[in-house]
């Protein structure tokens, strides 16, 4: 299979997949709250009915930012998939939130402007995780590249396991769930209304709901890296991560910003630094 | 039926505005979330943004000071969207129908497509009229597309 035929096989794939697992979130939570839940597509249908809806967005700039955090997302995804380098890969993504922040902004509605800043907070708590896992990635390979590292034979779990810890809180918090879920929640609907996305409707929405289906994928990825010389077992860790945030997500309660970014950088940046510096103790041989 | 239509008939967000209930029908339209009724099982979710919103539950009479509030709620809906007026004093005033600050049901503010009757009407009851809200609202498009009619009849 040559690059272009697995980055076509991605873009189709990953949506599917990122929304079937919505669907999963959302049944196992509502089984978990003793309901029975939507239907396993509910995710597409919500999806395909605000396609159709009238478009209704506040100013043109909202389009775009929609539009530019979906190709962003497609665009991260696919640099994962081709082996590309994996700090230009965050910078990609990164403007993709930022642009969502920007279109957040773009409107003057109090809810959407408390959510954008609240959105800007997330991004302080969980880009440094990110530049954290790279730098492990890169100690291991001397390379940012996603190519190189798949030529390791030994799986990166063995030297970084507490990036597992990590890689969980940051999708917690990509995907706004308690008790990471400051800046608006995927499901409920808390004080600031829905926080970042308040003021997207139809169309609009609909690209960002899109995103968020390659979003998820695209941070599964990143999990699926700590173990990727057996794919299933780097398939369920991240599996496994995405099950614990669900149930995290419905034993919690939401908790304020400033114990969000003290929590990410005094144990998630803890945890990563700790687990690089092992790497000097001897605890963790690099090989 | 289109592929479109079936995700609409599937997926109604739900927006609740209490214009002015003894909050007896609003309880009873929260208790539709809850687990014995759980409402998500037709994906319907409870959002409380009108920018998002499909189906517009109303309970409680309209006054001269909610009027407007309700008018705007409505405006802020994009199309397709139905609206539900829930209980005695969404429909027609109900018991304070002769108050001097009442103008009556939702029907004169804003164009109703189902009334569901009760003091307070069962949770069953609210769940079938949003489901009716969006075959109505089906119709309509149906009705559009065919050429006949206007979109808000």
């Amino acid at each position: 299979m040559n690059e272009y035929s697995i980055g076509a096989l991605g873009v189709l794939v990953a949506p599917i997949l990122g929304g079937l697992l919505f669907g999963i979130d959302r049944r196992l939570t509502a089984r978990l709250q003793a309901r029975i839940g939507p239907p396993l597509l509910q995710p597409f249908y919500d999806v395909l009915k605000l396609l159709g809806k009238a478009p209704s967005a506040c100013n043109n700039f909202q389009v775009i930012a929609a539009s530019l955090y979906l190709v962003t997302t497609v665009l991260g995804l696919l640099m994962l998939l081709l082996g590309q380098d994996l700090l230009v890969l965050l910078f990609v993504v990164g403007l993709g939130t930022v642009m969502l922040i920007l279109g957040a902004f773009s409107v003057k509605s109090p809810y959407s402007q408390l959510g954008a800043q609240r959105e800007v907070l997330q991004m302080l708590a969980y880009e440094p995780l990110l530049v954290f896992m790279v730098v492990g990635i890169y100690l291991h390979t001397h390379s940012f590249s996603v190519s190189r590292l798949l030529e390791l034979d030994k799986p990166l779990l063995w030297s970084m396991p507490l990036f597992l810890l990590t890689q969980t809180m940051v999708l917690g918090i990509k995907l706004h769930k308690s008790p990471f879920d400051i800046s608006g929640s995927h499901h409920a609907h808390q004080e600031l209304v829905r926080g970042v996305y308040t003021e997207f409707s139809g169309p609009t929405l609909a690209l960002i709901e899109l995103a968020r289906f390659y979003e998820v994928v695209l941070i599964l990825g990143f999990n699926w890296l700590l173990w990727h010389t057996v794919w299933w077992a780097g398939a369920l860790l991240a599996l496994g991560s995405y099950l614990a945030v669900i149930l995290l997500d419905n034993v919690t309660a939401r908790l304020t910003w400033s114990w969000l970014v003290v929590f990410a950088w005094v144990w998630g940046a803890g945890l990563a630094a700790a687990n690089l510096a092992m790497r000097y103790v001897g605890l963790a041989r690099i090989q | 039926m289109g592929l479109l239509d079936r995700a609409r008939a599937r997926s109604p967000w739900i927006l609740h505005f209490d214009a002015g209930a003894c909050n007896g029908c609003d309880i009873e339209v929260l208790a539709c979330l809850t687990p014995v009724y759980d409402v998500e099982r037709f994906g319907m979710v409870n959002m409380g943004n009108p920018k998002h919103a499909d189906v517009l539950l109303v309970t409680g009479t309209c006054n001269l000071r909610n009027a407007r509030v309700l008018r705007n709620l409505y405006e802020q809906m994009p199309d397709p969207k139905a609206v539900v007026a829930i209980g005695a004093c969404a429909l027609s005033g109900g018991v304070f129908h002769e108050c001097y600050n009442i103008l009556g049901g939702v029907e004169g503010i804003i164009p109703v497509d189902v009334w569901v009757p009760g003091c307070a009407p069962k949770p069953e009851a609210i769940i079938e009229g949003a489901v009716m809200a969006v075959q109505r609202m089906q119709e309509r498009r149906r009705k559009l597309r065919e050429g006949a009619g206007s979109p808000n009849e």
